[in-house]
């Protein structure tokens, strides 16, 4: 498991030495070895070894706690329109003059109290970063391995398709799937529509990385000697490909998601500010920042200043971690 | 070597000293304005949309028979004088002879009988303002007679803002007939114009530039200021974009300051911010016609087709908080969607009604909603001044009564075609309604009449009422002022029980500018360029 280890099978040693991989089996004393192994391991070390690192991961964990445990802990509900009064409308923060203690970071144009508005737009921006990188990296590994694996015109066309993507920012391709699924779902206002429908969009925009990257470490698997032996005992396609090449890229895998979730919330909060995201009534980071933008020359700065600096620790800090992971994980970098 | 080229820049800049200096010295009598709005014209078929922006560029580019200015007074413009004939069903009008379209073409009558006729057509937004018309005959080159259906006193009224265009352009150029804009169809009019009027277009972009040159061989040079040499008409969306723009000088003119902004305006060294009360009221529409809703959870019966709902969702509406902290002041709340320049407005009639949740809550119950219901509000986004703003504000009152509403908010141009197609494809909307013949006819006409054939185009409600018809048509053929006002007032009076709109103020307007410009608020928040002297 050492970096000592052959060089070669890198992308192995790595997906093994990170901590969520799927387990097969196994009992408490498996499991406590693997913990003992994990305490031991380059990744940890690391980890502990660069300050900055061990901040940012303090950071995510503390806006993620926050942003989840919301409906716990902010003082109001801002997506309760009933609760709302106009009149404490652009009210400043707590310590501003004019200000109401009962709002600390002060309201929104519409008595909202941004504290509450944040810790509920962050878990709307979260959800929607997590769910649209699972879908993307469910489906660009799902293709992926296919291309890689399978080879022949069914690779060919999957890139294809993949190089004419990357030729489009992923903004506008998330812009295009979010008009044309509006358009359609024009008369049908559905519970949690507009949430399906950005994580949609998102999801779709995002989906190429992780098929070359896949692709790419399936290219150099599927002619290793354990999938041959695979092969020559008659196991099937599918199950080569998801039971045992799948592990073996999911390190970089990894790697990517976690970039890409700072890439997905930032590309929520783009959309939502170009008024095409989450609802005003139901307001994201984004939608906070875009109303905000309104005031930026009337003196309420809290409005946009706020909003706008959590979505900025939020993506920071993720963006750390992604950075880190993909070092510590890069063999020739150790 | 070097003092030779030393010579040569110093020569260089010497001419480039000198040319700055004449256009300097030449901005004292004229001036280029770049001017930004929120939303662009719609389209520039000047019989196409009876919309305020669209008549905005409309103005500067075409011109009607009869202008009103910024005092209400109705100014000759393409006719010299107009009159009723002995026999009052026919009205004469003297055209102005002498002036040339931007092609060179002659303007005489039978570009009158035209664009009237043209105006006329089923595609056409403006047919509602020409109802009273029978037959428009040429009598000359320069005298147009229009018979009109029964006695109509107020004829040149709805001719401010008829455009008059080149019969001959049109037809060489296949736009005889209207574009229809809420099919979204197309002509060569759309992106193209040829107008009588002190500017000509240069180009367009639509929502994004339009560049208009100063016509040299316009009629009115010497009659009116022309102070301006080149406009360049922006759109910018948003609003702290539109704000930056004049702070850092990059445009001169806002006519769409948002009321946050106006403070910091104010205060800001070399700026000027002119106010004025708009001829426009903001009111909400309610689709009280249709047997079922489009987008609420109720199935098989329409809410807003119970007046008890209606005067409930009237009740919960606090106007005097959205007048103080949406509109920061600058509304005047209102009870009645008439406003206060229009004949047939009365105090009595914009009493506002009382805010009173309890019994809002109390009368939805008793009309059998007593958990709400759901429903989608559509608003636009760019159209009036913080009209977003309202539509949320409204968002909340509506919950605290239990109406659950989803908001859909959106550009003006798809925000009107969901009201003007038919049907109608909104349930719940805001509107704002300009009144530019200073008449309650107006109103009624475009807002209440059942949609048939030339009126109630603007009518989203489905409201039908063919007794209120009668005496709404009544009107456009009373020649007894006195008569005619007791019409209005009765009219008024059933609308008033009827709830129809939920009206919410009357709107106020602020146009920023640099110091040099000296712009004032027109009630119908149209700027006629040509009345603008440079300093």
């Amino acid at each position: 498991m050492r970096a000592a280890d052959s060089p070669a099978p890198a992308q192995p040693s790595a997906a093994a030495a990170a901590p969520p991989l799927p387990q097969r089996g196994g009992n408490a004393g498996a499991r406590r070895s693997r913990l003992a192994a994990f305490l031991d391991s380059d990744l940890l070390h690391s980890f502990l070894r660069s300050k900055l690192v061990v901040l940012a991961a303090l950071v995510s964990v503390a806006i993620v706690g926050a942003a989840f445990l919301a409906p716990v802990i902010a003082p109001h509900d801002p997506y309760d329109l009933k609760s709302l009064s106009l009149l404490d409308a652009n009210t400043p923060p707590a310590w501003e003059k004019g200000g109401d203690p009962s709002y600390l970071l002060g309201t929104d144009d519409q008595g909202r109290d941004i504290l509450s508005t944040i810790l509920y737009g962050t878990r709307s921006s979260l959800q929607i970063g997590i769910c649209s990188v699972l879908l993307a990296s469910a489906l660009g590994l799902s293709l992926g391995l296919w291309a890689g694996y399978v080879g022949g015109r069914v690779d060919t066309f999957i890139m294809r398709i993949a190089d004419v993507q990357l030729t489009f920012p992923a903004i506008l391709t998330a812009l295009l799937i979010d008009g044309v699924a509006l358009a359609i779902l024009k008369h049908h206002t559905i519970e949690g529509g507009k949430f399906s429908i950005l994580v949609l969009a998102i999801g779709l925009s995002f989906w190429v990385q992780y098929a070359r990257t896949v692709r790419g470490v399936t290219l150099v698997e599927r002619n290793k000697e354990y999938v041959e032996a695979a092969r020559l005992i008659g196991i099937g396609p599918l199950k080569i490909m998801f039971q045992h090449i799948l592990p073996n890229v999911l390190g970089p895998v990894l790697v990517i998601a976690t970039i890409n979730l700072a890439l997905a919330i930032i590309t929520e909060a783009t959309l939502s500010f170009l008024g095409v995201g989450l609802p005003p009534t139901e307001p994201s980071l984004g939608t906070m920042i875009q109303v905000g933008n309104k005031y930026l020359f009337s003196g309420s700065w809290w409005m946009v200043a706020f909003p706008g600096f959590t979505l900025a620790l939020l993506a920071l800090a993720v963006n750390l971690l992604g950075d880190w992971l993909r070092d510590a994980l890069n063999p020739k970098l150790r | 070597m070097a003092s030779q080229s030393i010579g040569k820049a110093a020569a260089a800049r010497l001419v480039l000293a000198l040319v700055v200096l004449a256009v300097v010295s030449g901005s004292a009598e004229a001036r280029p304005v770049k001017w930004a709005r929120s939303g662009d014209a719609l389209t520039l078929d000047p019989h196409a949309q009876n919309e305020g922006p669209t008549h905005n560029l409309m103005h500067l580019i075409y011109e009607p028979l009869i202008l009103r200015d910024r005092t209400g007074k109705l100014v000759p413009t393409l006719a010299t004088s107009w009159r009723a004939t002995e026999d009052p069903t026919v009205w004469e009008f003297k055209l102005r002879q002498g002036v040339k379209f931007h092609n060179g073409n002659a303007f005489n009558a039978d570009d009158v009988i035209f664009s009237l006729e043209r105006a006329l057509q089923p595609t056409s937004d403006m047919k509602g303002l020409l109802t009273f018309i029978e037959k428009v005959s040429k009598i000359d080159d320069y005298t147009v007679h229009i018979k009109t259906k029964g006695p109509n006193p107020l004829v040149p009224n709805y001719l401010t803002n008829l455009y008059m265009m080149d019969k001959q352009w049109a037809e060489a150029n296949n736009t005889v007939t209207v574009q229809d804009y809420k099919e979204k169809k197309d002509n060569f009019a759309v992106r193209n114009a040829n107008g009588t009027g002190a500017y000509m277009l240069v180009s367009r972009e639509q929502d994004v530039r339009t560049v208009l040159a100063r016509n040299e061989d316009y009629w009115g040079k010497g009659e009116y200021p022309l102070g301006v040499s080149e406009i360049t008409y922006l759109t910018i969306k948003s609003d702290a974009t539109r704000i930056a723009a004049l702070l850092s000088g990059e445009v001169d003119f806002v006519q769409d300051v948002p009321v946050q902004d106006i403070e910091r305006l104010e205060k800001t060294a070399g700026l000027r911010v002119n106010f004025g009360p708009e001829n426009r009221t903001i009111f909400l529409g309610l689709n009280v016609g249709a047997p079922e809703l489009q987008s609420s959870n109720v199935k098989g019966k329409n809410p807003f087709a119970d007046k008890r709902v209606r005067q409930a969702v009237n009740m919960a509406v606090d106007r005097e908080a959205i007048k103080r902290v949406v509109m920061r002041g600058q509304s005047i709340p209102a009870g009645v969607i008439a406003p206060p320049f229009v004949n047939g407005y009365t105090k009595e009639l914009d009493r506002l009604p009382k805010v009173d949740l309890e019994q809002a809550r109390a009368l939805l119950k008793e009309a059998g909603y007593a958990d709400g219901f759901q429903v989608t509000l559509n608003c636009p986004n760019d159209r009036y001044v913080n009209d977003e703003g309202i539509c949320q504000a409204v968002t909340a009152m509506m919950a605290k009564i239990g109406i659950k509403v989803n908001l859909v908010a959106q550009p003006k141009g798809p925000h009107f075609t969901l009201i003007q197609k038919d049907p109608p494809e909104t349930d719940f909307y805001l509107l704002g309604w300009g009144v530019p013949t200073y008449d309650s006819h107006y109103i009624f006409s475009f807002l209440y009449h059942t949609r048939s054939g030339k009126e109630g185009g603007w009518n989203g409600t489905r409201y039908a009422n063919a007794g209120l018809d009668r005496k709404i048509e009544s009107l456009a053929a009373e020649i007894d002022l006195a008569k005619r006002n007791a019409t209005i007032a009765d009219i008024w009076t059933t609308l008033s029980e009827a709830t129809i709109y939920i009206a919410l103020h009357h709107q106020m307007l602020a146009y920023a500018m640099k110091r040099d410009l000296d712009i004032q608020v027109s009630p119908e928040n149209v700027v006629h360029m040509k009345f603008i002297a440079a300093k």
